[in-house]
């Protein structure tokens, strides 16, 4: 697993915030276009490109990427 | 692992009864439009009017199907009715039905508190006091029309039906295979959480407050951790489905219709794909009548074939799931079964 390549993953689940705006260290709930609906679309990415099912209270636990890189990198 | 398989058992057909009464998907998310939000969850519309009960919906698509069936209803001696909104807290919604709909009192009658999982459940409750022939006809009421909880807080995703499946004994027939399973550690995934004997009704279960995902709630309303949900739903329903098609060598690739419990529009996608089967393949009906939990799989297949009879012989995978939390896949063969036009009740 590459944390580059998680970034982007992740990125790409947003339409409107540009993909400069992702680091490890983004704070992801604090973007204008975070959301439920989101959080959702992240589960199926890891879900369908890691093979890890996200669960909701380690969805809720991670503030950046890179907590949440290493949650599934951990699973 | 919990798998049955019930022989001798046909379903004869399906019918479901809705509120005529539509109610167009508005966002409760000020971060989407009405337009965006509707592409998200995936319902357009539900047939929502609270002057219905569930048990209400399933008596008026219970006689429609009776008629098309042309059965009489003195051959009917079970029904079970799959709610979590029954009529009373007691007594059991069952035998009220077999009265309105002039049933035998030689019937046997019974209740099923379950959800999105309820209508596989209910089938194989069913058609396990059928598979020995001692009962020839039953019938099958699902539904959730949940009252108390649409009108007060907008809520996005469900609707109201009540669905009827007709079963019936027949010597010789395949019958049909299911696998369940349950995982009560996600019992507040989807819960309500007063009113029953648990954390019983007073005047504070009134009280409006704010949840997580900042919608305002009594403790009547029901409150469901949507990630959660979510994640749950994409790994274990593939996991049971494949499970079932292993153990019965069923090859996916060659099942006529996929029919998922209609969760929402993201779930069942991830589903359909993980398991490889087409639109074409796949029966919906989350978009014009939304979530209707325990109806949802009937409904789906009534909606699709709207007036026509499976004469010919057809393959079904389905699965219904969540709340409990609690799952189950059935594999059958429908032929010759009647599929009564979608009644709407005002």
């Amino acid at each position: 697993m590459d944390i580059k390549d998680f970034v982007e993953k992740f990125a790409e689940q947003f339409e409107e915030t540009d993909a400069s705006m992702f680091t490890p260290e983004t704070k992801f709930r604090e973007l204008d276009e975070w959301s439920s609906l989101i959080a959702l679309s992240i589960i199926a990415m890891v879900d369908e490109e890691y093979d890890v099912t996200l669960k909701g209270d380690e969805m809720r636990s991670a503030n950046t990427i890179q907590d949440l890189f290493d949650i599934v990198k951990n699973k | 692992m919990a798998f049955i398989e019930l022989k001798n058992i046909r379903i004869a057909g399906f019918s479901a009864g809705v509120p005529k009464k539509v109610i167009k998907t508005k966002s409760r998310n000020p971060k989407y439009t009405d337009e965006e939000f509707v592409k998200s969850v995936g319902v357009e519309e539900k047939h929502i009017d609270d002057k219905f009960t569930t048990s209400d919906l399933c008596y008026f698509a219970a006689e429609q199907l009776i008629t098309d069936l042309g059965w009489d209803k003195k051959e009917i001696e079970a029904l079970i009715f799959v709610s979590q909104f029954r009529d009373y807290i007691l007594p059991a919604t069952a035998p009220i039905l077999q009265d309105r709909l002039g049933l035998s009192k030689e019937c046997y009658a019974s209740d099923i508190a379950l959800g999105c999982s309820g209508w596989v459940y209910g089938l194989s409750s069913l058609a396990s006091l059928m598979t020995n022939g001692n009962i020839k006809k039953g019938l099958l009421l699902v539904g959730d029309a949940r009252r108390l909880q649409d009108s007060s807080f907008n809520d996005p995703l469900f609707g109201y039906a009540g669905c009827v499946t007709a079963v019936e004994f027949k010597e010789g027939d395949e019958g049909i295979k299911f696998h369940f399973g349950s995982d009560g550690s996600g019992y507040d995934a989807i819960i309500i959480p007063d009113g029953g004997a648990r954390n019983q009704f007073t005047l504070s279960t009134l009280d409006v407050h704010e949840d997580e995902d900042g919608i305002k709630r009594n403790r009547l309303n029901s409150f469901m951790k949507g990630l959660d949900v979510f994640s749950f739903a994409i790994s274990t329903v593939p996991k049971s489905i494949k499970a079932l098609s292993q153990k019965y060598g069923i090859d996916l690739s060659n099942v006529d219709y996929m029919v998922l419990h209609q969760a929402n529009l993201k779930i069942n996608q991830l589903i359909q794909k993980k398991l490889k089967f087409e639109d074409s393949r796949v029966l919906n009906s989350l978009n014009k009548y939304g979530n209707t939990s325990s109806a949802s799989i009937p409904m789906s297949i009534v909606a699709s074939t709207n007036n026509e009879t499976y004469k010919a012989e057809k393959s079904f995978i389905t699965c219904g799931f969540g709340v409990g939390l609690s799952w189950g896949t059935a594999y059958f063969q429908l032929k010759d079964c009647v599929i009564s036009q979608i009644v709407e009740v005002e």
